[in-house]
């Protein structure tokens, strides 16, 4: 898990994709990205650089323009249903408490309540919020909301968990908190991340490799392993060798930004 | 913070709630004396100007003629509520399924709101036989519009975000419409219900006003008529009472509905806590 991702299994495969919009806009150009089977990969780059696009096509909720997306271990129709999504915002269901939000995922599935008690109460326990199953998102601060998100992505035990800047709207302390519990989770869970994010700090301390994505037409400008080991914690945080991983990942998303 | 908003916030709760009742009182009780002293003081005629003592008692003297009446007027009105609830949200939950649907029908949604139903009552009294049925169908045209368009755009205004996480789970349609759109709908609903109630009193009123039908199944509107046509303006005064009570009711009762099945989560229902 420690090491570059090269080595792993190649879990989805982005082969010369082209995504380009409606309105002529061209979000992605030619994006060539394999992600390996338990790496946690972050798509780094400017706003509007397409990354999130990436992130939705791999999701399925999107077609590419052309160029192939493929699951080389497993057919596709079964890689839909071992995918979470967090998005930027929590997008609770404001009406339901947050044992039914989480629920949501195994109610399409048309699991019953009963069934699928065990399964919620357990990714609840996984983001720490057991107790709080009825409340309502409204009775929740902003963190606890975005672990009701993320409990609601691992309710469905997915293989890979797609992550659209979840943390960009919480303060610091909240996103140093869940940037712990997230690599807690992904370390003790068989999971694969892919991390899309604009914060360099974020991404360095998170990831075991970095994908930077240059803007207009979106597309991979420089891929960086961060060979650190796990678990990393506050002491890491303060290192040298992570203050020097942010350096050389800061030059190169400057870099990517004037090209 | 404006300083408008910041005099209305610094009052405590239970301050707040007196003064919601206690002002506008004062202002209806104010209203009244000086309704009272300019027919006093002008001599003025009551049945020109029936001062609100001869109100009251004209309300109390007719309640036998006029109660029957309002349960006509009740009876129109509720039913219509109930056939433009079925019809609105029923239209719009055919709308949700297909944006070609929407497309090719709404337009004469609104074609059936702008047209003023004052103008058509008399035709509609014409075309259907059974004036209670002709009465009906007026009062629904007014109720329905409102119900049809706040459904349709709440069932338009479910969060992209969950949509595309109901995709992602290869939710049916049947599932986004029951457990995504029908809910988020919800608020809409209630607030175009809240409109679409005393609008069904107003057609219902306008629509008998046309008929002018008498006899025992007559509702307030031509007891109102009625009172015109023999200068006995203060029972004219009493039915418009009645019909401005009711509809007040009327609005009261859906507000409070709105209030329960929403106060649990949606921010219209919900009470400040700073």
């Amino acid at each position: 898990m420690e090491g570059r991702g090269a080595t792993s299994a190649v879990l989805v495969r982005m082969s010369r994709v082209n995504k380009r919009f409606g309105n002529g806009v061209v979000a992605l150009k030619d994006l060539d990205l394999d992600i390996g089977e338990h790496q946690f990969v972050s798509l780094l780059g400017p706003s509007g650089c397409g990354k999130s696009t990436a992130l939705r096509l791999i999701a399925g909720l999107g077609r590419p323009s052309s160029g192939k997306i493929e699951w080389p271990g497993s057919a596709d129709h079964r890689a839909a249903r071992d995918i979470g999504f967090v998005f930027q915002e929590p997008t609770l269901m404001p009406w339901a408490k947050v044992f039914d939000n989480v629920y949501l995922p195994l109610r399409l599935q048309r699991r019953t309540r009963g069934d699928a008690v065990r399964d919620v109460s357990a990714a609840l326990e996984m983001v720490g919020l057991t107790g709080f199953e009825q409340a309502y998102p409204r009775e929740l601060s902003g963190g606890m909301k975005m672990r009701v998100s993320i409990a609601r992505a691992l309710v469905t035990r997915p293989r890979l968990l797609l992550m659209d800047e979840p943390f960009a709207a919480l303060d610091e302390i909240t996103r140093f908190k869940l940037n712990n519990d997230l690599l807690e989770l992904w370390r003790s869970q068989a999971w694969t991340v892919v991390f899309v994010t604009h914060s360099v700090y974020e991404s360095v301390y998170l990831s075991n490799r970095i994908v930077v994505i240059a803007a207009r037409p979106g597309r991979v400008f420089a891929e960086h392993a961060i060979d650190a080991p796990y678990p990393r914690g506050a002491e890491f945080r303060t290192s040298a060798v992570y203050n020097e991983y942010c350096r050389v990942i800061s030059q190169s998303l400057a870099q990517a930004m004037s090209a | 913070m404006t300083a408008q908003t910041d005099d209305i916030d610094d009052i405590p709760e239970r301050e707040k709630r007196w003064a919601r009742i206690v002002l506008p009182a004062a202002i209806g009780v104010l209203v009244l004396v000086a309704w009272d002293l300019v027919v006093r003081i002008n001599h003025i005629p009551h049945y020109i100007l029936p001062g609100p003592a001869l109100v009251a008692t004209s309300l109390w003297n007719d309640w036998p003629t006029l109660w029957p009446a309002l349960l006509v007027t009740l009876r129109i009105t509720f039913m219509a509520l109930a056939v433009a609830v079925i019809g609105g949200v029923g239209l719009a939950l055919l709308f949700a399924q297909s944006r070609w649907i929407e497309i090719s029908f709404f337009p004469y949604a609104v074609i059936l709101q702008v047209t003023p139903i004052i103008a058509i009552a008399p035709l509609i009294l014409i075309f259907v036989d059974d004036t209670h049925v002709a009465l009906l169908i007026c009062a629904w045209i007014v109720a329905f519009f409102p119900i049809l368009s706040n459904t349709t755009l709440g069932l338009n205004s479910a969060d992209h975000n969950l949509l595309n996480l109901f995709q992602l789970y290869g939710a049916s349609r049947w599932q986004v419409l029951r457990f995504l759109r029908v809910p988020s709908a919800l608020p809409y609903f209630l607030g175009g219900l809240r409109i679409a109630g005393g609008l069904a009193l107003i057609g219902a009123v306008v629509a008998e006003f046309t008929a002018g039908t008498a006899g025992k199944g007559s509702g307030l509107a031509f007891r109102i008529l009625e009172a015109g046509y023999r200068l006995n303006i203060p029972r004219m005064f009493a039915a418009l009472v009645l019909v401005t009570g009711t509809g007040v009711l009327i609005f009261l009762l859906f507000t409070a509905v709105s209030h329960l099945m929403l106060r649990k989560w949606h921010e219209s229902a919900m009470k400040r806590e700073t």
